[in-house]
């Protein structure tokens, strides 16, 4: 797979929503402008929520797969400082 | 003299079991008061009622204990704090709406224009039995559009923008009710299961979906001695003219079958839901 230059990865599989989205939101407040946060997510409420709240936070979504374990990875660039 | 007690409900007082004690029901529309308002029916509150107010379960505000003979200089107070009477009875009532688009991201529509403008409309329209309308921003339903007579709810009729879709995958995920699916790049929305919700577009990181923010609207709700679910017999109404004129039909509708004190729903059911949805189809394609 063509891919991104990882500054960083956080796994939110061990929590539930809404601290799925506050634990890669400090991930993201860890990083600088342009960097990529790469997250490792569960499927059902967190990978239908945690890119719809990363992007209104003003984050840019680049990618979401999913993993053979059923887990998804979203890839996500840092807006902002 | 004895009071005119139709009369007084019709300008939203209410008879308490006190006697010579009223129940003043506000005006109020699409759930949003001033600051300024609040502040003046705190203070008729405390000047004429017995300072508190009761939160209708219909986004108004009533204020207790109003006395039979102060209420013309009760009018008059509230109307210094540009609040005014609500109604109640056999008339359109408050028109209840969710913040909307102007404020929840989760919003399709902008539910308090749309709720100023049914009330300029419609407000305190006498008609048969009482007919309520309900506004609510998206498919989240906080407003629970299908309690009421019509309820309107928002949605997006969406729409593949292939050039600026960076396949990122993540509206396939969003979307709850698998309408789409993503082939070598290209994304197909199957539109027999599509409900509007907008999740794909909120979601998006390039906003790649021309859009159209519509109607989805329910007839005949009732949740009191009966409780029934409103009906959305007809398609997505993708435009507020259109919008107006199913309102519109289904007022007329309403006021020209029903019987004195039947509810919108019972008159559906004996004049026929056919022949209203036919009477709907004409308001939407006689534009």
């Amino acid at each position: 797979m063509a891919d991104f230059s990882i500054t960083d990865t956080v796994d939110i599989t061990d929590v539930v929503c809404p601290v799925t989205f506050v634990k890669a939101k400090v991930a993201l407040e860890e990083l600088d402008d342009g960097d990529i946060l790469e997250i490792r997510l569960n499927d059902g409420e967190p990978v239908q929520n945690v890119p719809r709240s990363l992007k209104e936070e003003g984050h840019k979504v680049l990618k979401l797969t999913q993993n053979d374990d059923g887990t998804y990875r979203l890839i996500v660039q840092k807006v902002g400082d | 003299m004895a009071a005119d007690y139709a009369a007084l409900k019709k300008g939203g007082f209410m008879r308490q079991k006190q006697k010579d004690n009223f129940s003043l029901r506000l005006r109020v529309v699409g759930g949003n008061v001033t600051a300024v308002q609040l502040a003046k029916i705190a203070e008729v509150s405390e000047k004429y009622g017995d300072g508190h107010v009761h939160l209708t379960s219909r986004q108004s505000i009533e204020i207790p204990f109003i006395k039979l003979d102060q209420i013309e200089e009760v009018k008059n107070a509230l109307g210094e704090g540009g609040v005014e009477p609500g109604v109640c009875g056999p008339r359109v009532r408050t028109i209840t709406a969710c913040q909307g688009s102007a404020v929840c991201p989760s919003g399709c529509i902008d539910t308090y224009a749309l709720a100023k403008e049914l009330d300029e409309r419609y407000f305190a329209r006498e008609l048969p039995h009482k007919f309520k309308f309900g506004i609510t921003g998206c498919q989240n339903n906080c407003l629970k559009a299908e309690e009421n007579d019509l309820g309107i709810k928002g949605g997006i009729q969406v729409k593949w923008r292939e050039s600026d879709c960076i396949n990122c995958g993540v509206c396939e995920k969003a979307c709850r009710t698998n309408a789409i699916t993503i082939n070598d790049g290209k994304i197909t929305v199957d539109t027999g299961k599509c409900n509007f919700c907008g999740r794909c577009v909120k979601s998006c990181p390039t906003e790649a979906w021309d859009c159209v923010h519509g109607y989805i609207v329910s007839f005949g709700g009732l949740f009191g001695n009966s409780i029934v679910k409103g009906e959305p017999i007809v398609p997505f109404i993708e435009d507020h003219d259109t919008l107006m004129r199913v309102c519109d039909a289904a007022i007329e509708f309403f006021a020209a079958n029903a019987n004195p004190s039947e509810r919108f729903r019972f008159t559906l059911d004996r004049v026929g839901h056919d022949k209203f949805r036919e009477v709907i189809m004409e308001a939407i394609n006689n534009g």
